[in-house]
């Protein structure tokens, strides 16, 4: 199997990381790979829109200035609705993370791009960041009595036995959820992606099959269209959900 | 080229199949953990504080002071509005001041002529009433005067009848009473 014909059909192949810049860091290997660059692109991304976009400051808005303010509106509504008022001081942590999320999806479906959300790595340090922030906020918030969190209020001791364990088996699988559900579904739709851009390449191939290509480009056209419907609607969840998991922080009365 | 798809897959789902990870399947590679986890911590610890310390509060500032304008402006335009209608309610109570004192002046006019023209009829009636009994007393005292020719000029015709028919001179004092008499 050579590398170039394994690349062209290989729906894996996209998802390797590649060194750019070796880099060690205290003996910890530091490098800067694709998936760095992509991140630093998405980062930049955002920047664009957040900063560049704002800087004029004008009172009737330009399109750039628009898409800044949408968002900052969007984000702030969806963070009032989950946490309340209390919960705007985790506002810049969830737009951050939303619009994030965002760049990195859209960015990576573009053609030759790569998507780092399909890294659960990225997205497990993400999911399990925002656990740790909740439970320390949380504990430094309210002390012993977060933990009440895991003993729902009108539950009798009895009940107790079978829902506090139930209770803190949901919270642990919590971050593991968060970060899967990212990761998984942006992994599959880009494996669906390249699977359909595969059956292109091996129909072109197939001699007298040829002319049945158009088809799987066809299907590759429309999973595009469900795939930035997926990107969008993946970020919009990961924001909420981290709204959710903090408003417990917030408010740990069930 | 299928079979190499095939194999491609194989390959890629065979997940804890060996160290190497030239055949570990990507996303789960933990040779790279550490730098994609040391990049995203830099990338998204810079991220967060340009949008929490710049972007955020500016996109607040906008927001803050478009909403400002918008409520200083419908402000300026209710007051604007509110001026405009008690302008109109003033010019409106001016006019009507105005039709008033027109119509009052216009009364006091038509009144003053119709004084005025009363007053110079009364005066003028007044006037030919005098004339008036001045003639009638004038053609009185004519009246009474020819009267008084017309009992001498009675007497002398009678007096010239009773010498033409009797020949006789009459006694004038006679002729006198009998006309009166014939007049009473």
């Amino acid at each position: 199997m050579s590398e170039a014909g394994a690349s062209a059909v290989d729906p894996i192949h996209q998802f390797h990381i590649k060194v750019i810049q070796p880099l060690d860091l205290f003996g910890v290997d530091a490098s800067f790979t694709n998936s760095a660059l992509f991140m630093a692109l998405g980062a930049l991304a955002v920047i664009v829109v957040m900063l560049i976009g704002t800087s004029g400051r004008k009172i009737i808005p330009t399109r750039l200035q628009t898409s800044a303010e949408l968002a900052y509106e969007f984000a702030a509504d969806m963070v009032r609705q989950t946490c309340g008022e209390a919960g705007m001081r985790f506002f810049p942590l969830v737009f951050t993370l939303f619009m994030f999320v965002l760049a990195c999806n859209l960015i990576g479906l573009w053609p030759y791009t790569y998507e780092v959300m399909a890294q659960i790595i990225i997205t497990a340090g993400m999911a399990f960041s925002i656990i740790f922030l909740s439970i320390g906020y949380g504990i430094y918030k309210h002390g012993l009595h977060f933990f009440g969190l895991f003993k729902p209020s009108g539950v009798g001791p009895i009940m107790s036995i079978f829902i506090v364990p139930i209770e803190i088996l949901s919270f642990i699988s919590r971050p593991v959820s968060l970060s899967v559900r990212l990761f998984a579904n942006m992994l599959a739709g880009h494996i669906m992606l390249a699977v359909f851009g595969g059956f292109c390449v091996m129909l072109l191939g197939a001699g007298g099959y040829a002319f049945l290509a158009p088809l799987p480009l066809l299907g590759i056209t429309l999973l595009t269209a469900f795939e930035l419907l997926v990107s969008v609607l993946q970020a919009y969840v990961f924001a909420v959900l981290t709204c959710v998991y903090l408003n417990d922080a917030l408010h740990p009365g069930h | 080229m299928a079979t190499q798809g095939a194999e491609g897959l194989a390959a890629g789902t065979e997940v804890p199949a060996g160290p190497a990870h030239e055949d570990v399947f990507p996303p789960f590679d933990s040779t790279y953990f550490a730098p994609q986890l040391i990049w995203l911590a830099l990338i998204f610890g810079v991220l967060y504080l340009l949008m929490a310390k710049i972007a955020l509060p500016r996109v607040a500032g906008i927001l803050a002071i478009r909403k400002q304008t918008i409520s200083d402006d419908l402000q300026a335009a209710t007051k604007a509005q509110e001026d405009a209608a008690a302008a109109a309610a003033a010019h409106e109570k001016t006019l009507a001041k105005a039709k008033a004192k027109a119509q009052a002046l216009g009364q006091q006019a038509h009144a003053a002529a119709a004084a005025a023209a009363d007053a110079s009829r009364g005066k003028l009636e007044a006037e030919l009433g005098a004339k008036l009994a001045e003639a009638e007393k004038k053609i009185g005292e004519t009246k009474t005067a020819a009267m008084a020719n017309v009992d001498a000029i009675a007497v002398e015709v009678a007096h010239a009848i009773l010498q033409h028919v009797t020949g006789a001179s009459a006694d004038p004092k006679a002729v006198v009473a009998a006309v009166a008499a014939a007049k009473a």
